[in-house]
């Protein structure tokens, strides 16, 4: 069961990883980016992180996605562009090149530190067996309001940076401005 | 029936930020570049949250939540660099953003 789990949510993360790459309309692009997203959140059920699979949900698909999608409508650039020819000559073979070197480095050290990561997880101890997804929440937050305060204190900088920053950015210019 | 084993999660995330990674290099719509890398950053998610679980320390699940934060506001600030951009061009490719002047 969590096997066919597994397959379908990896279909569902590899297909959209590939119709984001391929698709020539942004918008289809994008929904193919929510396919992924979707994928990865069944993954996170799977793995006990049902926190992250609903902020991932609400999140991404609700909020980054349909941002992208805004943007897509307000320039007007959701005609499907062509993609058929290559601006730079043998930059697609370059780019296949790096991608497979990047994935044999990528897959062989995962391979390698398969046998460390099973010798790593049997000395610690499984505090969270009994984890339903109340202790998961709950743990999560002592992490995150615990250990890690001081960082959640400073996304909070992070994202009041990031809003003026876009709406100065975003505005209209008035005459006699610099 | 076999469980997934924390190899086979690590293998998928692997392949989709590889296929993030060929995105970012291939397509020159700075849009899909910016999905291209939401694409990577969800891999490293994936692979953090598998391995909190093997190694059942919590500590990558709240990572993860960072990681969203930062991509949020990420997403947030490139966007509105674009649409400041295209106020004045009219195409859109990464080609046109040689110059930093706008």
């Amino acid at each position: 069961m969590q096997l066919i789990v597994f397959v379908l949510a990896s279909l569902m993360m590899i297909l959209g990883a590939v119709g984001v790459v391929t698709r020539k309309n942004p918008v289809h692009a994008a929904l193919s980016l929510v396919l992924t997203l979707f994928g990865v959140a069944v993954h996170f059920v799977s793995l006990e992180a049902y926190f992250l699979a609903a902020v991932q949900i609400i999140v991404y698909a609700g909020a980054i996605v349909v941002l992208f999608l805004f943007v897509i409508m307000l320039l007007g650039v959701d005609k499907a562009e062509d993609i058929s020819t290559e601006p730079l000559v043998t930059q697609r073979w370059l780019a296949g090149v790096a991608g497979l070197g990047l994935l044999g480095l990528l897959v062989v050290a995962v391979a390698r530190g398969a046998d460390v990561l099973t010798t790593r997880s049997e000395g610690l101890a499984t505090e969270a067996e009994n984890a339903s997804g109340d202790a998961n929440i709950q743990q999560l937050a002592r992490s995150v309001f615990g250990d890690y305060v001081v960082a959640f204190e400073l996304t909070s900088v992070l994202l009041v940076v990031a809003v003026v920053g876009t709406v100065m950015l975003a505005r209209k210019r008035t005459a006699g401005e610099a | 029936m076999p469980e997934p084993t924390t190899l086979s999660y690590l293998v998928v995330a692997a392949l989709v930020f590889v296929i993030g990674a060929v995105g970012v290099m291939v397509r020159r719509n700075p849009l899909i570049m910016f999905m291209c890398i939401e694409l990577m950053l969800n891999a490293v998610n994936l692979s953090f949250v598998a391995l909190a679980r093997e190694l059942t320390d919590i500590d990558g699940q709240s990572i993860v939540f960072f990681v969203l934060v930062v991509a949020a506001a990420e997403v947030v600030v490139g966007l509105g660099i674009i649409v400041a951009i295209m106020r004045n061009r009219s195409s859109l490719t990464a080609d046109d953003l040689a110059e930093l002047k706008g």
